[in-house]
Parts: structure tokens; sequence; C-alpha cells
């Protein structure tokens, strides 16, 4: 071996001992990546144009004027406004309601004994497996008996129970300490208190990335929205979004707006937030 | 539980006997009071349904009347050739994209976990980002990259002196580019899931590797591969999952086509459900969908699972 000595030091974690060999790595990741990247910038950059400019002989690289144009096109074919309203509302319904019900199933299968809590949570994680496609006509059903075709709870109230979302609350609940809630229970602290006051705080990253999962998850949800949402004025982006691409004469500028106006604040949050979310739901794939 | 060691609680249990000591009690009941709100939905929203789907796929709808059939509707999926469309064209993204996409991922992984590698956080975050995007938004953002008259990847391969690819109307083309669109949206999520085992491998058995002379190819195939196995295993059985239920890319991709090419059970599921409402039937696709899952996710555990 006649590496210089930092070359040894580096070279057992990849195998790859001849310098030069991270300049090479490097960029040829970064090509790769600006090729998974481009349909971001094309969006966003198609999202200022027009149907007739898209669909050019040679596409536009760089941003035009009609993202206002496109955007009261949104609005008249598909009252966006009110359909973003739509997506936001159910996404953060969603994410606190069924972030609460994650959380404190998630916090009870880990740091209590109970009986029926194995087979409880076993059940649970069924939902894990059973694909979507198995409820979606019983449950159709059931909203149109209840009546609640076009509304909010039909999206919202059954995925509440999200079985990933107790699993990653359960894998991320376990870091806690016990002494932690023993301490509080001596400080003479109520079991909800113990709850809100002592475990909630120190859990504050997880909780971020189970409430960026939710409300990513609820955000971009299509096939259930798309089954219990048929008014105009009740869907969601991702349904308004396909509903507008059906009709013959699609206008593209117009559903590539949309598309990006349901893309880029995600990625905003996401980026925000990254830290949290990819090792949250790290914390909850590798701890077996 | 350790309830009797502690005395105070035991003479104070007994002295009030009538009145239930109130903590003791308190902390017995809390994790039921914790977990009925999820118990409650996850029945009423998850096994009810469940159950009401079988039901339901032992009667057929005519004119919103549902008669028992029995097993006909099973016995009419074995005579259906549209559904064995639907099995063949899931089966091939199953045997052919997921292998690619994981193949990928580890590289990719492997690629982040290397100390020659600059930028690194830049890189994790860009491949992670695709899977921020909802299903629908690159779906219609690939059918319109993918044009084959006016679309960019047309143009671009023009400028290298390639003609127009039919991506999504010709029906082999139209698999290939749901493939492509399906490896861009999880390829980064796996990387993510592997690099996260790849860094519990302790350094120490690439040193005695590489002590026993192996090169990168070897230590990859000897040490890293069997180190990232569970982290493989969970990325296969999350995979096939999401792709027998696969929906939403074909649907806007290609609506199924062309010619059914990229049929999906999803899709196929879906169009009976509620384009020809035959809830009886489409549960009968859903239960047969179910029950492949369970038994590919048991080979996948006693495939790749810990032999020892």
């Amino acid at each position: 071996m006649t590496t210089p000595a930092r070359g040894a030091y580096r070279a057992p974690r990849t195998g790859l001992h001849r310098p030069g060999r991270g300049i090479l790595l490097t960029s040829g990741l970064a090509i790769v990546l600006a090729a998974v990247l481009l349909p971001f910038y094309w969006l966003v950059i198609a999202s200022t144009h027009s149907t007739d400019e898209i669909f050019d002989s040679t596409p536009p690289l760089l941003p035009g004027g009609d993202l206002g144009k496109n955007l009261s096109s949104l609005q008249e074919t598909a009252s966006f406004g009110q359909v973003v309203l739509n997506s936001l509302l159910i996404a953060v319904i969603y994410t606190v309601c069924a972030g609460a019900v994650c959380t404190l199933a998630g916090y009870a299968f880990t740091k209590y004994r109970f009986k029926g809590r194995d087979a409880l949570f076993g059940m649970l994680m069924l939902g894990l497996v059973i694909p979507t496609q198995v409820t979606l006509v019983p449950l159709f059903k059931m909203m149109a008996e209840l009546h609640w075709l076009n509304t909010y709870q039909a999206v919202i109230m059954p995925n509440l129970a999200l079985p990933f979302g107790i699993f990653l609350m359960r894998q991320s609940m376990a870091a806690l300490p016990d002494e932690l809630l023993d301490s509080g229970r001596m400080d003479g602290c109520g079991e909800l208190r113990l709850f809100l006051r002592v475990v909630l705080p120190p859990m504050r990253p997880a909780l971020a990335a189970l409430g960026i999962f939710l409300f990513l998850y609820q955000w971009n949800d299509f096939i259930w929205p798309l089954i219990v949402l048929r008014d105009d004025a009740s869907l969601t982006i991702p349904v308004a979004l396909a509903s507008l691409q059906g009709v013959d004469d699609t206008d593209y500028g117009a559903i590539l707006t949309g598309t990006a106006v349901a893309a880029i604040p995600m990625i905003i949050v996401f980026l925000a937030l990254q830290r949290h979310f990819v090792s949250g739901l790290l914390a909850g794939a590798v701890k077996e | 539980m350790s309830v009797v060691t502690s005395p105070t609680r035991t003479v104070r249990s007994a002295g009030v006997r009538d009145s239930r000591p109130p903590r003791l009690s308190a902390r017995r009941l809390a994790p039921y009071a914790f977990v009925l709100p999820a118990v409650l939905l996850f029945a009423a929203f998850k096994l009810y349904p469940i159950g009401w789907s079988f039901v339901l796929s032992l009667h057929k709808t005519v004119a919103g009347v549902d008669t028992f059939v029995g097993a006909d509707n099973y016995v009419r999926l074995l005579d259906d050739p549209l559904f064995w469309t639907a099995l063949k064209n899931t089966a091939v993204i199953l045997v052919v994209q997921v292998p690619i996409m994981l193949a990928l991922a580890t590289g990719l992984a492997v690629a982040f976990n290397s100390a020659f590698l600059r930028a690194r956080s830049v890189f994790r975050l860009g491949f992670f980002m695709p899977m921020v995007t909802g299903l629908v938004a690159y779906g219609v953002v690939f059918s319109v990259l993918l044009n084959e008259k006016y679309g960019l990847v047309n143009w671009l391969l023009s400028l290298v002196g390639i003609g127009e690819v039919p991506w999504l109307t010709d029906p082999l083309w139209a698999k290939i580019s749901l493939g492509l669109a399906l490896t861009w949206h999880y390829t980064g999520y796996n990387a993510v899931i592997l690099l996260a085992r790849l860094q519990t491998i302790p350094k120490e058995l690439y040193d005695a590797a590489s002590v026993d002379g192996a090169g990168a190819w070897q230590s990859f195939r000897h040490v890293t591969l069997p180190g990232l196995r569970p982290a493989i295993l969970l990325a296969t059985v999350l995979s096939t999952i999401g792709t027998l239920q696969i929906f939403d890319e074909p649907y806007i991709l290609t609506r199924g086509g062309p010619d059914n090419a990229t049929l999906t059970i999803g899709v196929y599921l879906y169009q009976n459900a509620f384009t020809y409402f035959d809830f009886g039937y489409a549960s009968a696709i859903a239960y047969v969908l179910a029950v492949l899952i369970g038994v590919l996710g048991l080979i996948q555990f006693r495939v790749l699972g810990d032999k020892s």
C-alpha cells in the first residue's frame, strides 16, 4: 500500500483509492442530479408560458410572461382559489388531528404495558399491508350513506389512524427515557398532563417529521379524494388538475401552473424542515 | 407490573378500598384512553370496510341492487382477459422496474456514503426531492415532457439526432415511460433508507476486508451487500406493496393505455368500481390483490430475511 496516509484513512469506506476519484464521482453524480431535477426547472418555466408556447417546435427554456394569464384561466375554469383553500384546510386539519391520534397511540404503545397491547398494535399494523383498494368501495358507500360526499370530513376521517404514523411515533417514543416519566409522576403529574408537559416537548423533532409526512400525504393524496369529491367547488388540487387534464381542449399552460402551485410550496417546506424530516423518517426505517 | 413492590401504594389502596386509588387506576386506564381514538377510527374505517368488501365480492350489482352470487365474481376473474393483462403489466413492473430501481438506489446510497463525495447533503436532498412531489403533479409534468411531437425530451433527443420516440403512444414505450416515472420518483427515497443502514456497517469490517486483500468490488459484495440485507428487504417489501397497488401514475400518464399496455390491477379495479359501478367485481379484484400482496410479502421475508 503506497497510498499516502490521508488516502489510507479514507479508503476503507469505499475501497476507492486513487485521488481524483472524488471529482469524478461528484461531477458524475451532479450530471445525474441535474437530469433528475430538470422536470422541476421545466415546470417552473412552463408555468410562465401559454399552451402554444409550451408546445412550440422549440420548447421554452427561459421564463415567459404568461403566469398571470395562466392563473386567471385556472381561476375561471376550475375556481382554483377555492380548490387551493380546500387543499390547504383539509391538509392542515388532517395533520393536526391525525398527528394527535398517531402520537397518543404511539406513546401508549411504547411507554405503557397493558393487556391487549401487542394484539391491538398488530391489528393496526395490518393496515400497512392491506391494500387501500380493498376498502375503497365500501368506504365510498359508507360516505354516501352518511351524506358526506363532497365534504372535508369524507376526505379526512378515514385515514386519521394512519398505521405508518403510529409506527413512526412508536419508534421515536422509544428513545424517550423512562426516568423522565417516572420523575414527572413523582411530581404529581396526571397521565394526560404528563403526556402534554413532559413527553411532547422533547419529541418536537419527531413531531415535525410526522407533521411533514402527514401534510405531504394528505396534500398529494389522489385516489380517495377523487372518489369522494365530485363537486367542482369541493375538489383538492390533485383532483382538480386531473379533471382539467381529461378535457379535450386541455390548457396545459394553466394545468402546469396549477401543478407548480401544488409542488413548489411543498418543496420549500421540505427544504426548510428537511433535517427533521429525513432523520425522523429514518428513525422509523432502520430500528427494527 | 411492579405494583406490589411499592408498599405505600398497597397501604393506600387498602385504606381507601371503596374509592379506588385514583392515580393507580388513572395509570392503568390511560393507555386505553390514548389508543382508543386510533383503534375506534381504524375499526370503523378500515376493519369494517375490509369485512364489508368481502361480502360485496360475493354479490353482483345490477342496477344498484345486490344479489348474492357466491364465488361467481372470482370465477369470472379467471376468465377475464383484461384482468390477466392487468396482472401481467403489474408483474412486469414488479420484475423489471423494482430491481433496476433498487440497484440504482444501492449505487446512490454507496455514493452518498463515499468519503470522496463533495457536497453530500446537497445530493441527498436533491435526489429525495421527487418524493416530495405528488403523484398527480409529476404525472402531469411527465405526460407533457414525454409528449411525442412537442415534448422537451424528444426535442433534446432530436439535438443528438434521435428521432421522435412514441413515449406514451406505443405500448412498449408506454411501459418504459411508466417505469422511468416510477424510478424518478422513488429511487432517492429508497437510497435514503439504504444509506441509513449503510452507515451502521462497522468501519472495521471494511478495514478487515482490505487487510485480506479485497478490492472495491469484493468488499462491496462481501461486506456492503450482506450488511444492507435488512434494508434491502424493507425496500423490496415496501416497493412490492406499492407496485401491486399502483394507480396514480398509469391513471395520469396514460389512463391505462395505449391498448391496455399500462393497465394495472389498481387501474382496472378503479374502472370496474367507479366507471362501471360493478362494486362486487371490483371487491373481488381487491381481495385477490390483498392475497397476492400477502403471499409475495411472505415469500420475500423467507428469501431475503435473516436465515440464521
